[in-house]
């Protein structure tokens, strides 16, 4: 196991390596000039064009500006922005806002897709099993910016029943509604998950054991049966949280969450080089340790899996 | 051996007292299929005393496990419909009881164990756990009294290190262990009838015997009634002290070990003894039952063995046969079943 | 080592590809994982049998053929002209006129509508084409030839993995977009491109383990104990086999990277004038959402029964080249 782990760190430092310098290289080789509109409407002083291009490495090779931007980030300078705010400090003001906004689609995600794909698993080809069915080919076929924006109208807007948009603070009672859209599509897939792992499930032979046994149907069904269905579907779960991190910018936008995903993409258009590649660099590493978290957890989930 | 004599299938029910242990009477079971409807069983009967080894014997689709299954009520319904006959326990009848008593009958009063073990068991489960579980949930044993009851249980089943391998999970045993891990949790409950579907099919030759050993010696010691399913003549012939053969959903032939292995009462049963290699006829050819098992969803008129059977006759083809009494617990559902016998 | 579960593998594939697309792309491999064929014209002609009795399977054709015949002879189907403005008809609701109504800039919804079918169905099209034969031939060498190429294919499939679809997308985009001053065809093919290079990893991680396991098959060991070469190998043995979980996943794919394309086009990095879309219009109706939602609602609508039929033929593909599901 612990072989298994260090294997797996090392592979994902080329990776890591190879996704921030693709992001580094295209956000500080864009053709033109990085600090056109930085000084107002005026041309910048020439004095701070070359104190910013000193500051930034601009004039080295791509390759040796992404080196020193890495031994950089290893002693923890994530270097700051164009007006001279630490980009750590930035990061660290909207990450909790992007984690507590995941958990909460997470926890919505779960409960719901869950719950539906256990009803329509158990009772195949009934009304309730069309209904998920039916149901989940929607949520996964209506993009997310359509589900927000319509929930943000009618909701928000129209029945005036939920605020349209987040307040600074971002409470997790706030980030219900954005975490249900955000959720909306990956809870379309957990109910179908669910569903036919329990349908493949349901008929396996430990079931049958588990009936023979006596056992009382709801722990057959609430110990032998979801204890080995839900596999797939907690790892799906781990691999989706990595996602909801660095996967929110359309939702955070449609509620104005002050989250990662708003920072990032104002970060894009404004060309905060610096706040672009430390953010990608940050919300990559999330995903590849949530990937790895996910493979080792499997690992507990089914002691038939063993790693060397 | 029994003292009751009685036909099997025979409508009037026995008084408690003298009621098998376990009786299945004209039982009927279909699938409904995409297909069409497949009969599956049709009016098999049986019946089992404690301390009794009653071999199941037949080839797969001829209804055994089904039969099986309709006792234990873990039929997969739908696609399976039980349509007429019953099942009583002590004198008990169980189809029509209450989803609560049969599950209290399961396990307790009647197990089961299984053919492959390894999907039988539920891989992400200790051993441990698996045998401990129904004794917590039945009889509310404690956690601790139930891991020393689940260590005395492997020990019966003479596996090695019991202590240790009750930590273990069912991947982590070989074939053999596996098997005696299923027997163990299912003699749990203390069961007065244990129903063992192939128990030893999936094994390697050398492990099967000490299977059936096993198997056979606990029946011994525990009193049980042993309802062994198989198609395996070789096995039935060691341990058994009755035989039902069973060809479509029918019971051919019934009668016990020594009558039916001497003087086979069915052209069915002949033939498969006949398709046995023996050592004493070494050198000559092994005859094989021509033909396939019959289609459920087609089962041919009269007797449902005349396509295959070498001495099939007109009325055959036309008239399903009774089952005929040759002597005490002992029938054979054959036309031509006295002149076979007296032939020898 | 074990590899953790399809499933898992399949989660894992497509996690990078956040909030918008990812389902497809999960559907994707869990299915064409267990949808390993024997003998490929047997799979084929069955799965064939299978769909002609599915009327889910007749319906999502039937509407993906009604919109591709809306983006190849838009004419048919409506006479106005979708690059004209009256702003005095601006927000004007659905009337007999045009049936949809007016949008902030008074173009007529309908006609746009019809228009903005072609840019969303070449980009889908001609996105999945491109990342699943990119994907498919990497994934059929890195499986077949393992050793070094497999790692270094591997290892540079995680790199475009690991980024999140969305802000992958909008790097890329915002980068190609910087020169500005582009032409409707630059636009289009800059959104194709960005989508594939961020996509191409999912069919080339079905496709690596599905040639790996079609490796192992005794008639493929025996072709190469009788000295084929790799070439023959692969194309006779290996591709047929490793066909339809890619398929299953292509028919998914076309329907997400429409609404991809939408996405990109809503944040405003994807497609952008002179090209319509129906990204385009609910981008452009966004900011009118209070006063005039049938201008967003409308494109919305066509485009969730687009992406719908897609996946539902995905649905259906799948369910008959898998013998387990039938």
């Amino acid at each position: 196991m612990g072989r298994y782990v260090l294997r797996r760190l090392l592979q994902m430092v080329p990776v890591l390596l190879g996704t921030t310098f693709l992001i580094y290289v295209m956000v500080w080789a864009v053709p033109g000039d990085p600090f056109a509109g930085k000084c107002g409407e005026r041309a910048c002083p020439d004095a701070y064009i070359t104190e910013m291009r000193e500051r930034f490495n601009l004039d080295d090779p791509v390759i040796v500006q992404y080196g020193k931007y890495m031994l950089n980030l290893l002693s923890g300078d994530f270097g700051e922005t164009s007006s001279g705010v630490q980009v750590i400090d930035r990061i660290a003001d909207t990450f909790p806002v992007t984690l507590r906004l995941a958990l909460v689609a997470l926890v919505i995600e779960a409960v719901i897709g869950i719950t539906a794909g256990i009803v329509s698993g158990l009772r195949n080809r009934g009304f309730l099993d069309s209904l998920v069915l039916v149901s989940t080919l929607f949520l996964i076929s209506i993009p997310v910016f359509v589900t927000g924006s319509v929930i943000q109208l009618v909701f928000g807007i129209q029945w005036g029943v939920i605020p349209p948009t987040v307040s600074s603070k971002a409470t997790f009672g706030e980030l219900i509604v954005p975490g249900f859209v955000l959720a909306s599509l990956s809870m379309a897939y957990v109910a179908r998950l669910t569903r036919s792992s329990i349908a493949e499930n349901r008929r396996a032979d430990y079931v049958r054991t588990a009936l023979a046994k006596g056992l009382p149907q709801r722990r057959v069904v609430g110990v032998h049966l979801l204890r080995n269905s839900l596999i797939p579907v907690i790892t799906f779960l781990g691999t989706d949280l990595g996602s909801f991190l660095g996967g929110a910018i359309v939702t955070e936008g449609i509620f104005n969450v002050p989250g990662v995903g708003g920072l990032i993409f104002r970060s894009i258009q404004t060309k905060e080089g610096a706040l672009v590649t430390g953010l990608v660099t940050l919300l990559v590493l999330a995903y590849l340790v949530m990937t790895l978290l996910v493979d080792l957890l499997y690992a507990v989930l089914d002691p038939r899996i063993r790693y060397e | 051996m029994s003292t009751v004599d009685k036909k099997a299938g025979g409508a009037d029910p026995a008084p408690a007292s003298a009621a098998p242990l376990l009786e299945v009477a004209d039982l009927h079971v279909e699938f409904r299929t995409r297909d069409g409807v497949a009969k599956v069983l049709n009016g098999v009967s049986y019946h089992i005393q404690a301390g009794e080894t009653l071999a199941v014997l037949g080839e797969s689709g001829s209804g055994k496990s089904v039969t099986a299954q309709t006792v234990m009520g873990i039929l997969d319904s739908p696609p399976a419909f039980v349509t007429g006959g019953s099942v009583r326990f002590r004198g008990e009848e169980l189809l029509t009881a209450s989803p609560e008593r049969r599950r209290a009958v399961r396990g307790d009063n009647v197990a089961m164990i299984f053919q492959d073990a390894l999907s039988a068991l539920n891989p992400v489960f200790t051993v441990g756990f698996q045998i401990e579980e129904q004794l917590r949930v039945r009889r509310g044993v404690s956690r601790a009294e139930a891991r020393k009851r689940a260590v005395e249980l492997l020990d019966l089943v003479k596996i090695p290190n019991a202590k240790r391998r009750v930590r273990e999970y069912p991947h982590e045993f070989s074939g053999g262990m596996r098997q005696r891990a299923m027997i163990a949790m299912s003699l749990a409950l203390d069961p007065d009838v244990l129903i063992a579907d192939e128990p030893t099919t999936a094994l390697d030759v050398t492990v099967q015997a000490q299977i059936m050993d096993l198997l056979a010696e606990i029946q011994r010691d525990r009193h049980m009634g042993l309802v062994l399913i198989t198609h395996d003549l070789g096995v039935v012939a060691e341990v058994a002290d009755r035989i039902v053969v069973m060809y479509a959903g029918r019971i051919v032939e019934q009668a016990d070990v020594r009558t039916l292995f001497r003087e086979p009462g069915h052209p069915y049963t002949r033939a498969l003894m006949e398709s046995l290699p023996r050592l004493d006829l070494k050198g000559s050819t092994l005859t094989t039952i021509k033909g396939l098992p019959p289609n459920l969803l087609r089962i041919p008129s009269g007797c449902p063995f005349h396509p295959r059977c070498p001495m099939a006759a007109e009325r055959c083809r036309t008239d399903l046969p009774a089952p005929v009494r040759l002597g005490p617990e002992r029938t054979s559902a054959c036309h031509f079943a006295e002149e076979l016998i007296s032939r020898g | 080592m074990s590899d953790p579960s399809v499933a898992a593998a399949g989660a894992a594939l497509t996690a990078g590809a956040a909030d918008q697309v990812t389902a497809a792309e999960h559907a994707g491999p869990s299915g064409g994982g267990a949808g390993q064929p024997d003998k490929p014209r047997g799979l084929f002609s069955d799965a064939w049998v299978e769909l002609r009795h599915r009327p889910l399977f007749w319906i999502s054709a039937l509407v993906i053929l009604l919109v591709v015949v809306m983006a190849a002879f838009p004419q048919l189907f409506t006479s106005a002209d979708p690059t004209f403005g009256d702003l005095s008809r601006s927000r004007q609701g659905p009337s007999a006129q045009a049936w949809f109504g007016y949008d902030n800039q008074g173009y007529d919804i309908y006609a746009r509508v019809i228009y903005g079918a072609r840019a969303s169905i070449v980009v889908g099209v001609l996105a999945t084409v491109g990342a699943v034969l990119l994907g498919s031939t990497f994934g059929i060498l890195a499986g077949y030839f393992g050793g070094w190429l497999d790692a270094i294919l591997s290892r540079g499939a995680d790199v475009f993995a690991g980024l999140p679809f969305v802000l992958g997308s909008i790097v890329i985009l915002t980068t190609l977009n910087a020169e500005g001053g582009a032409g409707p065809v630059r636009i289009v093919a800059q959104v194709v491109l960005s989508i594939m290079a961020l996509s191409w990893p999912v069919s080339m991680r079905i496709m690596r383990s599905a040639a790996i396991t079609a490796k192992q098959q005794d008639y493929v060991k025996a072709a190469r104990g009788l000295g084929a070469s790799p070439r023959r190998i692969i194309l006779r043995h290996l591709l047929p086999n490793c066909l339809a979980p890619v398929l299953v996943y292509s028919t998914i794919a076309l329907g997400a990277f429409i609404g991809l394309e939408a996405t990109l086009s809503y944040l405003g990095v994807g497609l952008r004038q002179p090209v319509v879309s129906w990204g385009v219009m609910i981008n452009a109706a966004k900011d009118y959402i209070r006063v005039a939602p049938h201008a967003l609602l409308f494109p919305a609508g066509f485009l969730t029964v687009t992406v719908l039929a897609f996946v539902m033929l995905g649905d259906a593909v799948r369910e008959a080249l898998d013998p387990k599901l039938r």
